[in-house]
């Protein structure tokens, strides 16, 4: 019964994978992006993890869709003197044969599918992914957690809570360097060195 | 985008259940699908949302740039204080299960709940209050920094060079 | 033959992957490379997620029906929890048959996965968006945004 949703959506992300390999223009491929995610969100849900599939569909389909078309409006490829832009000016140069990234690719994953063939099945409850930390601890989480069904948010806030404090920490300091890089520098006038910056560029 | 009234009166309809669903993800979180992450991506979706349909300005004087900047900052420190806070009343780092209180954990009786109704935490208590506070953390820090990036990259000028 | 039907998933996850291995060493524009690069990045997602995904397995969030305090008479109760590994779920199902209970067994997929892959996520986005600050910041620098322009422009300068 699932196989009539699932085989659908595995074929349209196969698809929208080529597509955003093979379209030139960005402001296409940035929007397949975000089907793919989409897409991709589907699938995890299928496989049993709501929180990322939520998290994929928020974070991949919506805030980096968003971010690529901010970052796409500062980077038209050519300037004109006037007038607006077109749509020639988000589109990527025609590149080079193909080939040779085709070959080394076809052999990549060639290597990989032969690598695939000792792996468990999908599936398998005795996989050693689902045996080796023992599996038991799901059903002990809820005593520990005082009845918290959530098995994710236990594991990510209280038995992984250190990698969590970590993690939050690598989001803090991205942003910061982003607003290191690109923030306007109107309101510091003090700071000879961004101001060198901006006079080198006008 | 202000000459298309259609995006506009949608958006004012929707931010209000955007944001809605933003705090029942954050608080529902240990419940059901949900927590910290999604809870601040939706948040700031919101934030950008509003932005981009009126543009900078008004989403400046919604939330300024100096107050996000400083909530970037606050929900590490809510995070890492909670595992200080452990500390101090003699646990391991983010070790919540000494977060014990005692106060007011069962309903009150006059709410008339079965005695042997699940939900018996009316406050929460040692693990769930550290996941509570600690999802709160990462809640905040999340939605600021998603909208200080969109800040960042929205107030930049195109270069024409 | 049917043996390797069972593969299906990682290999769907090796096109993906491959997909956006080509388009960041074939194209040389910096966007088209981090789009690449975020395809990637979602197939490893899926490569865990699927990883953990157990027959019949349903989302590790648990039915409430005993756990907490106050609860312990309870523990013989109708239902009981039981997890993915296929000798423990036997193991619990007989113990509670063996006391007369009807016993309803909930198999629940792996959430380790879950959770490596939901911090994943969140780190992915805010290395992409320094990544995409940085392309603003080369095509104000540059007024270009293609890799071998810059290089050239750099071997000159």
């Amino acid at each position: 019964m699932m196989d009539f949703i699932v085989i659908p959506i595995l074929a349209l992300l196969a698809a929208t994978a080529v597509t955003v390999a093979r379209i030139r223009n960005l402001w296409a491929a940035v929007m397949f992006t975000g089907i793919y995610s989409f897409l991709s969100a589907s699938w995890m849900l299928i496989l049993d993890a709501p929180d990322v599939a939520f998290t994929e569909a928020a974070v991949g389909a919506g805030i980096t869709t968003i971010l690529m078309l901010a970052t796409l409006s500062l980077t038209p490829r050519r300037h004109r003197k006037s007038g607006r832009l077109s749509s020639e000016d988000f589109e990527e140069r025609p590149s080079k044969s193909p080939l040779f990234p085709l070959l080394i690719v076809t052999i990549t994953g060639c290597a990989l599918v032969y690598g695939t063939f000792d792996m468990p099945h999908f599936g398998d409850p005795n996989a050693p992914i689902q045996v080796y930390p023992q599996p038991s601890f799901v059903e002990k989480s809820q005593p520990d957690m005082h009845g918290l069904p959530n098995v994710v948010t236990a594991v990510l806030a209280s038995y992984r809570g250190y990698d969590t404090l970590g993690e939050t920490a690598v989001i803090f300091t991205a942003g910061i360097a982003v607003l290191l890089i690109l923030r306007k520098n109107t309101d510091d006038q003090g700071s000879s060195e961004s101001q060198s910056v901006t006079g080198e560029n006008a | 985008m202000n000459s298309f009234p259609i995006i506009r009166v949608i958006t004012k309809l929707l931010i209000p259940y955007i944001l809605l669903f933003g705090l029942y993800v954050q608080f529902h979180g240990d419940f059901g699908p949900g927590g910290g992450f999604q809870a601040g991506v939706i948040f700031a979706a919101a934030l950008i949302l509003y932005g981009l349909v009126y543009g900078l300005p008004a989403v400046h004087k919604v939330a300024p740039p100096k107050v996000i900047e400083k909530l970037t900052a606050l929900g590490l420190l809510v995070y890492a204080g909670t595992g200080l806070v452990c500390m101090l009343l003699g646990g391991n780092f983010l070790d919540y299960d000494v977060l014990n209180h005692g106060i007011l954990t069962e309903l009150p009786t006059f709410l008339d709940f079965q005695p042997g109704d699940k939900p018996n935490h009316f406050l929460p208590e040692g693990q769930h209050l550290g996941i509570f506070l600690v999802e709160l953390g990462v809640g905040i820090t999340v939605t600021a920094v998603m909208t200080m990036i969109f800040y960042a990259f929205a107030g930049r000028e195109r270069v024409t060079s | 033959m049917t043996d390797f039907l069972g593969l299906y998933n990682y290999w769907i996850v090796i096109f993906l992957m491959m997909t956006g291995f080509y388009i960041v060493i074939a194209r040389e524009n910096l966007i088209k490379t981090i789009i690449g690069l975020n395809i990637f990045q979602t197939s490893v997602f899926l490569l865990y997620i699927t990883m953990g995904k157990v027959t019949h397995g349903t989302a590790p969030i648990l039915r409430e029906s005993h756990g907490g305090e106050g609860h312990g008479s309870e523990h013989h109760g109708a239902e009981s929890h039981s997890v993915e590994h296929g000798q423990e779920l036997h193991a619990a199902t007989e113990g509670h048959l063996d006391s007369g209970v009807e016993a309803v067994t909930e198999i629940y997929s792996n959430p380790i996965p879950s959770v490596l892959m939901l911090t994943a996520i969140v780190v992915g986005i805010a290395t992409t968006a320094l990544a995409l600050a940085l392309v603003v910041r080369i095509r104000e620098e540059y007024g270009t945004i293609e890799e071998d322009e810059i290089l050239e422009m750099d071997r000159n300068s």
